[in-house]
C-alpha cells in the first residue's frame, strides 16, 4: 500500500492564490501535511496565515475567479481532488468529506426549515425517502445534543441559538458518517460555556464514528485536549509539524514557541498575554527570500533574511521550518550539508 | 393574519377622512362647475341656472355639501355623472374590468421578462449577456413612457398593422365568445407591454444584485458543502431568498400600475379608468374625479397592507400579529 493510500487525507505542496489588482498572490503558499484514518489534526496560526483557504481548498469551495490553486496535490483516499471538477466534487462534499464554518449565525439559508436543510444533505447523496430523511434527520439532532428535534425540525434558523445552530451544522456534517470532518473555527463565535459543550460533542462524535478530524483553531488549550499531531501555519507555509506531546515539550520553531507562550495560564496572575509583537505581512507585502516570520523573530539571526528555510524532518516524524535547525537550510546551502554529514 | 389586517383596515378609516376633506377642497377650489361645462348655450335664463343650482345643492353651505358628498359616498352613492348622465358607481364598474385586465397584462409581462432576464444575468454576471442586459434596460429606463407608447403606435400599428391602435375590443365581435376575448387580448398586448416595460427594468437590475449578493453568502457555501449541485443552490437557495423583496413590491405595483394606466390609455384611447379620469377632469364631471381619486387612495393603502401581508407570507423572520 503507498503512502497516499495509507494516509487518509494528503495535502502536497498546495498553493492557493488570490488575484488583486490582476496579480496572484498567493494566502496559501507550499503547504504539506497528511491527515491519517481517525486522527484528530489541529490546524494552529494566527489569523490571516491562511488556515481558512487552506481548507476551502480540500473542499473546492474558493470564490470563483478570484482565485485559483496554482500547484500541488490533494490526495484524498489516493486521488486528487484538484483534478476533479465540480460534478465529480459534489459526490465528495458531503458525503465524504464534512465541513463546518466558523460563523453558525450566517452559514444556514434563513428561509429554509432545520428539517430541509438537513435533508437536503441525505436526498443529495443516497435515494432515501421523504419519511425515512425525516426520521434520519430527528435521529440526527438528537446524537448531537438537541432537545424536542421533532419540534425543532419544523423551525427557521433565527429560531435558534448560536449554539444551536452549530449542532444543526454538524448534524449536517456528520449525517452520511464521512471519513473526514473539516472543522474551520467551530467555536470562535460562540459563547465560552457553549465553546466547551460544541468540543465535547465534536470529541464524542469523532470516538463513536471513528472519523479524522482536522480542527483549525487559535485556541492552544483545545489543541493540548484533543490534537494527535499539530500542524503549525504561519503566512501561508506549515513551519512546524509534529505529534502533540512532541510539540508542546520540544517546539523547533521559535514562532511555535511564541505560541505556546501567549496561553493564558489560569494558576498564574498575568496582567497580559504574552503575545508576539507585530502582525502577518499581507499578501502583497510577502518577502520573497529569507524566513517570512524573520521580521518578528526574537531569535532571528543574519542569515533569516538571506536564506530561505525548507520544511525538513528535525527529529523523526518533527518537522519544522526554521534555520536554526542546520536540516532547513536549503539542499545546496554548505550548512545542510554538514547537518547531513554529521 | 386576520388579526392584523382587521387592524390595518380600521387603521386606514382615520387616513381615509382627511384623504376625503382633501379631495373635497381640491374639487371646490377648482374653477367652474360641472353645471357650467354642461349648460346649453341656447337657455342661459340666469333663473333657470339659479334653479339648476339650488336643486344640484350647489347654494349649501360647504360644510353640508361635504357631509352630503361623504354620506353618499360611504353607501357607494357616489352621486351622477353630468357628462354621461348616469351613476358614477356604474360609470366606474363599466370602465374598471378593462383598466384591470391591463393591468394583470402588464404585470405579467414585467415580472416574466425580469425574472427571465434578473435570473440569466445574476446568475451569469459581467458576461456579454449580462452587458446586453444592462444596456437594454438602461434604454428602458431611459425612454419615458407617452414616447414609447407613441413610438409603438407608429410602428406596431400603423407601420405593421399587427396590433390595433385603439379601442379595447373589436365592436364586430360577439360579446363572450372566444373571438371576443382574443380580440380583446389583441387590442391589451400593445399598451401592456409599453406599461409593463416600464418597471421591469428596475426589477431586472434589482433581482439581478440580489441574486449575485447572494451568491457570496454563507448559506452559499453551507449548501455547496453538503453536494448540492450548483443550478439547485441558484434556482432553490438564492432565488428563495431573492424573491422576497421582488413579492412585496407587488403591492406597490397596484397603485403604480393604475398611475401609469392614466397615460397610456390617454394615448392608446383605452377605455379604461385612467382615460374616464383624464376626461371628467377636462369636462370638470368632479363627482367622478372625486369618486376616481378616492379609489386611488384607497388602492395605495390596499397596496401598502398587501405588500406587507406578502412580506409576511414569504419571508418566515417576519411575524405579523
Ligand atoms: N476572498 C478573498 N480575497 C482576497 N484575499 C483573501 C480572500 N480570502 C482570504 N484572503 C486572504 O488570504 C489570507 C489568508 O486568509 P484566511 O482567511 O485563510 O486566514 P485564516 O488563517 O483563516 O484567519 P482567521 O483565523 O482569521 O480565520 C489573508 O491574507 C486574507 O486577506
Ligand atoms: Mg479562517
Amino acid at each position: 500500500m503507498s503512502q497516499q493510500e495509507k494516509d487518509l487525507l494528503q495535502v502536497k505542496n498546495l498553493k492557493t492564490g488570490f488575484y488583486i489588482e490582476g496579480e496572484l498572490h498567493h494566502a496559501v503558499a507550499d503547504v504539506s501535511f497528511e491527515v491519517k484514518p481517525k486522527e484528530v489534526v489541529c490546524i494552529v496560526g494566527e489569523s490571516g496565515c491562511g488556515k481558512s483557504v487552506m481548507s476551502l481548498s480540500i473542499m473546492q469551495l474558493l470564490p470563483e475567479l478570484i482565485s485559483k490553486i496554482s500547484d500541488g496535490q490533494i490526495f484524498f483516499e489516493g486521488e486528487d481532488l484538484v483534478q476533479k471538477n465540480d460534478r465529480e466534487m459534489n459526490k465528495i462534499r458531503g458525503k465524504e468529506i464534512g465541513m463546518i464554518f466558523q460563523e453558525p449565525m450566517t452559514a444556514l439559508n434563513p428561509v429554509f426549515t432545520i428539517g430541509y436543510q438537513l435533508q437536503e444533505v441525505l436526498f443529495n447523496h443516497t435515494t432515501m425517502s421523504k419519511k425515512e430523511a425525516r426520521e434520519r434527520s430527528i435521529e440526527l439532532m438528537k446524537e448531537v445534543g438537541i432537545s424536542r428535534p421533532e419540534k425543532i425540525i419544523d423551525e427557521y434558523p433565527h429560531q435558534l441559538s448560536g449554539g444551536m445552530r452549530q449542532r444543526v451544522m454538524i448534524a449536517m456534517a456528520i449525517a452520511l458518517h464521512p471519513k473526514l470532518l473539516i472543522a474551520d473555527e467551530p467555536t470562535t463565535a460562540l459563547d465560552v460555556t457553549v465553546q466547551a459543550q460544541i468540543l465535547e460533542l465534536l470529541k464524542d462524535i469523532q470516538d463513536k464514528e471513528d472519523m479524522a478530524i482536522m480542527l483549525i483553531t487559535h485556541d492552544l488549550g483545545v489543541v493540548a485536549e484533543v490534537a494527535d499531531k499539530v500542524v503549525v501555519m504561519y503566512a501561508g507555509q506549515v513551519v512546524e509539524d509534529a505529534e502533540v506531546n512532541e510539540l508542546f515539550a520540544n517546539p523547533k520553531h521559535p514562532y511555535t514557541t511564541s505560541l505556546l507562550g501567549s496561553i493564558p495560564k489560569m494558576d498564574q496572575e498575568q496582567d497580559r498575554l504574552n503575545t508576539i509583537g507585530g502582525i502577518v505581512p499581507s499578501l502583497e507585502n510577502m518577502p520573497h527570500v529569507g524566513c517570512r516570520f524573520a521580521d518578528r523573530c526574537p531569535m532571528a539571526f543574519e542569515d533569516c533574511k538571506k536564506v530561505t528555510p525548507q520544511l525538513a524532518s528535525v527529529n523523526g516524524q518533527h518537522q519544522a521550518r526554521c534555520l536554526l535547525n542546520k536540516e532547513c537550510y536549503p539542499a545546496d546551502h554548505p550548512e545542510h550539508k554538514e547537518a547531513i554529514s554529521q | 393574519m386576520l388579526k392584523y389586517s382587521l387592524r390595518r383596515i380600521l387603521g386606514m378609516i382615520p387616513m381615509l377622512f382627511l384623504i376625503s376633506i382633501v379631495v373635497f377642497s381640491l374639487a371646490k377650489l377648482m374653477p367652474g362647475d360641472a353645471l357650467g361645462g354642461e349648460i346649453d348655450p341656447l337657455n342661459t335664463d340666469p333663473e333657470y341656472i339659479e334653479e339648476m343650482r339650488e336643486k344640484l345643492g350647489y347654494n349649501d353651505p360647504i360644510v353640508v355639501q361635504y357631509f352630503d358628498w361623504v354620506t353618499g359616498f360611504v353607501q357607494g352613492d357616489f352621486g351622477q355623472s353630468v357628462k354621461y348622465k348616469m351613476d358614477v358607481s356604474d360609470l366606474i364598474l363599466e370602465k374598471l374590468p378593462n383598466t384591470i385586465f391591463l393591468g394583470m397584462m402588464s404585470l405579467l409581462i414585467t415580472y416574466v421578462l425580469a425574472l427571465i432576464m434578473g435570473i440569466y444575468a445574476g446568475r451569469k454576471p459581467y458576461t456579454v449577456g449580462d452587458h446586453l442586459i444592462g444596456g437594454l434596460n438602461y434604454l428602458g429606463l431611459a425612454i419615458p413612457s407617452f414616447v414609447a407608447a407613441i413610438f409603438a403606435i407608429y410602428f406596431f400599428s400603423f407601420q405593421l398593422n399587427w396590433f390595433p391602435s385603439n379601442g379595447s375590443v373589436d365592436i364586430m365581435v360577439q360579446e363572450g365568445t372566444l373571438d371576443y376575448w382574443l380580440s380583446r387580448l389583441h387590442h391589451v398586448i400593445l399598451p401592456a407591454i409599453v406599461l409593463g416595460a416600464l418597471s421591469t427594468a428596475s426589477y431586472t437590475q434589482f433581482l439581478r444584485n440580489d441574486i449575485i449578493d447572494n451568491s457570496r453568502r454563507d448559506f452559499v457555501r453551507t449548501a455547496r458543502a453538503k453536494g448540492t449541485s450548483r443550478s439547485k443552490i441558484y434556482n432553490v437557495h438564492i432565488l428563495r431568498n431573492s424573491i422576497i423583496p421582488l413579492v412585496t413590491f407587488l403591492g406597490f405595483d397596484i397603485v403604480s400600475i393604475i398611475g401609469g394606466a392614466v397615460i397610456t390609455e390617454t394615448i392608446f384611447t383605452y377605455p379604461g379608468i385612467g382615460q374616464l379620469f383624464v376626461n371628467s377632469v377636462s369636462s370638470r364631471d368632479y363627482s367622478v374625479v372625486m369618486a376616481i381619486t378616492m379609489m386611488f387612495s384607497c388602492l395605495v393603502l390596499v397596496g401598502n397592507l398587501i405588500a406587507d401581508i406578502l412580506y409576511g407570507i414569504v419571508d418566515p423572520r417576519i411575524r405579523l400579529d
